[in-house]
């Protein structure tokens, strides 16, 4: 049985692993998320050029490394870990998959040695509605209008919750045709942020470490050629891009419900009362004893979907979207994110209470993890509702 | 990382099915998803019949080496055979003790006579085992062991004298394998042996423990006088810690992807029965299925992780071994009361007057045991805490 990391796997994860913890240190955190940017670019540039990490899996062919999904994951882990702030969750979990996944050769060949190059990009898809019911993050949410007027589209409305949505170079953007519901009528856009008409705003946010942006679209023209595949049919590979990001996403919970526990057993065992460390007493053991279980089933359920997304990311960027992969794609997405989500929650929570009253405080860094835990939890959606999307294949 | 097993191992599996299917027919046919855990009293003479069954097929002992009678299986074939023998609905080993602890035990610690004379018995589904460790007052502690193991100079014979407790399947078992005080002044680890005793004698006594269930597979086990061969004796007197906790090291976890089998067919009744009755349009109890879900499908592939690990050169367990009894245990009891709210008020009422629960309300039942044998939650705890985490090993207070 091979369900464990090859040799080469490993070592990916563990130049990560080394890497940030040498780069991102609480400092750098500190200062990255008091930007507007709300990253390091001198960092982002040494990513690009001396690691090469934001090509880790875009097809050779287009000047990427070419590698799998399961390597992409194990070094989302370590990003979670080490809390880095940076464009890349939206330049390459997002924008990269849905360029690979949905682009044109003439997209691809255009934007994609561009992502190789440094360029940032992000997906755009969730209006207004993301909101409604605590959460909804499938097709329903796209409410933007794409209007074809001769040989070029028009867009109009509002998007919300775009990861690094005002720093972006490069927008993949979902709308759908005028009085169309549900998964009829989506298209897929792709378009330089800088077109005349797109209005992008930075949202203030609780966790400062990613930030997100709305964007308005006034009449944005575009060319035809930005279209991704056919007018109206792209819900279904719009919803594989959503569901390998949710899959990336949940690794980096799963690395950031790992360090939150690792840095507070730490705290436990220096921090002394009653004369001996407060990592001896049952009542601090038996909370980090049930955080490392969270850990290590997180961890489960992530390598799963990460094998998953593997086989689906093989398929699906080949252009073959006919594979026994649709089924369980979402599924395993939404197993890994659901229990990510709260695993990382609980584990961030815990490890306040754990720390005490410096838990509480803006020095320690236990509340950058608590922040990025809830909003992690609540995009791409929460435990609750892809529970609900799990709940629909097994009891409906 | 791949999640499949390799064709010639799905070709292993077919060969079991295909077995399976063909021998689990006729007399056999009641037995299905009989005598797991919680049912080991049930059926015990048939299910004996089928590990004889079993044995003729060369379906017994699967993964211990050919040389001692077994099938010489890889770990994907131990963990197929598994997997495919819960997916029949065949009946819980009335052998496994036997198979999986007793004899893997002899393998690796006893003599070559001790080997010729219990492991042929133990391939054949002849002769059964029970495990003779925890004791009223050695539970979580169970180094507290009082029996006593006395040696009689004239017969050359030991002499044992005490009294085990939550020993399943001992009313049916010719052998139990005792940890016992040789030297009478020892506390704690030191000073035990390791005693293979025969059942059927005048100084061993088995009294049925009547269970929670109403029903009893587990037994108290008094030993007055009872005898045991000088050379039935596993290691050295005072081994017997080491010995016992050699056990440990034999579980891979090749078992668990079966268990979890079950587990599936238990959770499929559920999610049968809320379509059933409209318990599947209750919100809270579509996020409740829904996460049984998530956590079932989970443990297999943490079960993987389990089984491609190299293991640790120290031999210690990895982390996601660590956290294994915990996980499953607590999700299990979980799932029983998750039964009986998808169930509703229907729950509460049995099949007729003798208390004869059925599967699901026993399962509801039996799994409150499943949070405290073979080490409850707060051991578990406790031992995350100190071999995964490195936390501090809990005081020790001298009696």
């Amino acid at each position: 049985m091979e369900f464990a990391f090859t040799e080469e796997q490993q070592m990916i994860r563990d130049t990560a692993e080394s890497f940030l913890q040498e780069v991102s240190t609480s400092e750098a955190i500190r200062t990255a998320m008091a930007t507007d940017m709300g990253y390091d670019p001198e960092l982002w540039e040494s990513i690009c050029t001396d690691l090469y990490w934001q090509a880790i899996h875009i097809p050779e062919e287009f000047g990427g490394m070419g590698l799998g999904y399961v390597e992409l994951v194990a070094m989302m882990e370590q990003m979670g870990r080490y809390l880095l702030c940076s464009p890349f969750f939206s330049t390459v979990c997002l924008a990269a998959n849905a360029l690979i996944i949905a682009g044109t050769e003439e997209q691809k060949a255009r934007y994609l040695p561009q992502i190789c190059e440094g360029k940032t990009a992000t997906v755009a898809y969730t209006g207004v509605s993301a909101a409604h019911q605590s959460g909804q993050w499938g097709a329903d949410t796209v409410n933007v209008i794409a209007e074809k007027t001769g040989d070029q589209f028009v867009l109009n409305g509002a998007v919300r919750y775009v990861a690094d949505g005002a720093t972006s170079d490069i927008l993949v953007v979902a709308a759908r045709s005028e009085g169309s519901q549900g998964e009829e009528g989506v298209s897929l856009f792709v378009l330089p942020a800088d077109t005349a008409g797109v209005e992008r705003i930075m949202l203030p946010t609780m966790d400062q470490t990613r930030k997100q942006a709305e964007i308005v679209f006034n009449d944005v023209s575009i060319p035809c050629d930005a279209l991704m595949g056919s007018e109206g049919n792209a819900w279904s590979v719009l919803s594989t891009v959503i569901d390998l990001a949710t899959v990336a996403l949940a690794a980096e919970q799963m690395g950031g419900a790992q360090q939150v526990m690792d840095l507070t057993v730490e705290y436990t065992k220096e921090r002394k009362q009653f004369n001996r460390p407060i990592a001896g007493f049952q009542a601090i053991k038996h909370k980090a004893a049930d955080m490392m279980t969270r850990v290590e089933v997180a961890r489960s359920g992530v390598y799963y979907a990460a094998c998953v997304a593997q086989d689906a990311f093989a398929t699906a960027a080949i252009g073959n979207r006919v594979g026994d992969f649709s089924e369980e794609l979402p599924e395993a997405a939404s197993i890994a994110k659901s229990y990510c989500s709260d695993a990382y929650f609980k584990n961030a929570g815990d490890a306040i209470q754990m720390h005490g009253g410096v838990g509480f405080t803006w020095e320690y860094d236990i509340h950058l993890y608590f922040k990025r835990a809830k909003a992690s939890e609540h995009f791409l959606g929460n435990g609750s509702y892809h529970r609900e999307r799990l709940a629909s294949m097994l009891l409906d | 990382m791949k999640l499949n097993f390799s064709a010639e191992d799905e070709l292993f599996r077919n060969e079991v099915a295909t077995w399976l299917e063909e021998n689990l027919t006729g007399e056999f046919e009641q037995l299905r998803f009989r005598g797991g855990p919680g049912d080991e009293h049930m059926f015990p003479e048939e299910r004996k019949k089928w590990e004889q069954k079993l044995a003729e097929g060369g379906w017994t002992c699967v993964g211990w080496p050919k040389e001692h009678g077994g099938r010489g299986c890889s770990i994907e074939q131990q963990v197929i055979f598994n997997e495919e023998y819960a997916r029949a609905g065949a009946p819980g080993h009335v052998g496994h003790i036997g198979e999986g602890l007793a004899g893997p035990t002899i393998i690796a610690f006893g003599t070559e006579e001790q080997k010729k004379k219990y492991l042929p018995g133990i391939v054949a589904g002849k002769e059964l085992w029970c495990q003779g460790y925890s004791e009223p007052s050695a539970g979580s502690d169970l180094a507290n062991v009082k029996t006593k193991a006395r040696l009689n100079e004239e017969t050359g014979k030991w002499i044992i004298n005490g009294q085990k407790v939550w020993t399943s399947l001992a009313q049916e078992a010719d052998y139990c394998f005792v940890i016992a005080r040789t030297d009478p002044g020892s506390v704690a680890h030191k000073g035990l042996g390791f005693f293979l005793i025969k059942m059927d004698q005048p100084g061993v006594d088995v009294r049925p423990i009547q269970q929670i269930t109403g029903t009893s597979e587990f037994n108290e086990v008094f030993f007055d006088d009872a005898e045991c061969e000088a050379d039935d004796i596993v290691g050295a007197p005072g081994e017997g810690w080491k010995v016992a906790m050699g056990l440990l090291g034999f579980e891979r976890g090749v078992s668990t992807l079966g268990q979890q089998m079950q587990f599936q067919n238990e959770l499929n009744e559920i999610i049968r029965i809320a379509k059933d009755n409209g318990a599947n349009k209750d919100p809270i109890i579509r996020q409740r299925i829904a996460k049984a879900h998530t956590e079932l499908k989970i443990m297999r592939y943490n079960s993987m992780r389990m089984l491609s690990a190299q293991g640790g050169s120290d031999g210690g367990l990895q982390k996601e071994a660590l956290i294994y009894k915990l996980f499953w245990a607590t999700w299990h009891r979980d799932m029983g009361e998750l039964a009986m709210d998808v169930m509703g008020p229907e729950s509460q009422i049995l099949d007729n007057g003798d208390y004869a629960l059925t599967r699901l309300q026993s399962m509801y039942l039996f799994v409150r045991s499943d949070t405290i044998y073979g080490g409850t939650n707060e051991i578990q705890r406790n031992i995350i805490a100190e071999r995964g985490l490195g936390m501090p090993k809990e005081p020790k207070v001298k009696a």
